[in-house]
């Protein structure tokens, strides 16, 4: 590639947990990566398969869930629950050759700011080696 | 009801590898309920499928639907329209779903989605197991409720047999013997004697052995 890849990742993050940790992060002064849109969710739980599928469909090149600690979901169960629907779609992803690492789950608290810092900047440099997802469908952000 | 499974993505990808546009037709009837082939599989799938075909640079349009069942003409006949509008249609309802559309719209060609597995229920979220043969003569009463015919690996009427190992039958660990839990729940009741009863050979016309069924009632004929 002659210009630096530039990638487009959406975050599903929960109000009670990653969303808050994305505000304390920007309270702190810290930065990270402008590559994340972000999309507050009541709870992890209430992300669905089809959601991140057509996140990649339409034109992400990398999603991820952050979700409140394990045993730790304001709903009790929510985070668990989507764990293993961001599992389904990383199988899925990977009997159709899209590399699983483009989706991903995190769990964090509200008062983990830095680590919400980090993971922007993970996932972001995870894409960036991964390249380009789907180019020829890629839409203008 | 009829519960079924997606079949493997290699397969159905396979499948439409010719087509450019297709329609992606579910159903609200058993395979909603199994979550197999209900208006969210069909989302999930359709998704999958545009991502894999333009992934490898030949896009699929996939349009959406789902209807009210797959197993009555008049609903079959809600795609008329638009049938031909397509290189194909994929059913994502059981075994009768693609065949009524194969005979309402014999131009076109219709593939099935589903495995289709099995008569039976819930057991848990996501879990579902078998419970009904269809053999077409229930005799379950006789059993308290428990059916040797769908539950029993070799659907024995009087069993069990020797492969029966602590409540386990011998082709896994994790099948119940039916055999041992119906005997297990007639002591219980003290209805053991029930088994020693001498009822006439099961008639197996009524199941497959008498060839495909049929089933009218006059009363409801037009």
């Amino acid at each position: 590639m002659t210009t630096a890849f530039d990638p487009r990742i959406v975050a599903f993050c929960c109000k009670y947990c990653a969303y808050a940790a994305g505000d304390l992060a920007g309270s702190m002064r810290l930065s990270y990566p402008a590559n994340i849109r972000i999309i507050q969710v009541p709870c992890t739980g209430r992300v669905d398969i089809v959601h991140l599928l057509r996140a990649i469909e339409d034109g992400a090149d990398g999603v991820y869930v952050a979700g409140c600690l394990e045993g730790e979901c304001h709903f009790l169960t929510g985070n668990l629950k989507t764990r293993k629907k961001v599992e389904y779609v990383r199988k899925t992803l990977e009997e159709i050759g899209v590399d699983p690492g483009r989706v991903e789950m995190f769990n964090l608290s509200s008062a983990m700011g830095p680590r919400f810092a980090e993971i922007a900047r993970e996932m972001t440099e995870r894409i960036r080696e991964l390249g380009p997802n789907l180019p020829t469908a890629a839409k203008a952000a | 009801m009829i519960v079924a499974d997606r079949k493997p993505l290699a397969e159905i990808l396979e499948m439409v590898s010719d087509h450019h546009e297709i329609l992606l037709l579910g159903c609200k009837g058993c395979v909603t309920v199994c979550n197999a082939g209900g208006r969210k599989e069909v989302q999930v799938l359709a998704a999958t499928l545009r991502i894999a075909r333009r992934k490898a640079g030949r896009p699929l349009e996939v349009e959406e639907d789902v209807l009210e069942r797959q197993c009555d003409p008049e609903y079959v006949e809600q795609i008329r329209d638009r049938a031909d509008r397509f290189d194909a249609v994929v059913s994502m309802a059981c075994g009768v779903g693609p065949q009524f559309l194969a005979e309402a719209y014999p131009e076109q060609r219709v593939y099935p989605a589903l495995n289709t597995t099995f008569f039976g229920g819930a057991v848990g979220h996501g879990v579902w197991e078998e419970r009904c043969g269809g053999c077409g003569t229930c005799i379950i009463h006789h059993f308290d409720g428990l059916c040797p015919v769908a539950r029993c690996s070799k659907s024995l009427l009087h069993g069990p047999c020797g492969g029966s190992t602590g409540g386990c039958c011998e082709i896994a660990r994790d099948t119940e013997c039916i055999w041992d839990r119906i005997v297990q729940k007639k002591m219980a009741r003290g209805r053991l004697d029930d088994l020693r009863a001498v009822r006439a050979p099961k008639d197996w016309r009524t199941a497959r052995d008498g060839g495909p069924r049929k089933s009218i009632r006059e009363e409801l004929t037009p």
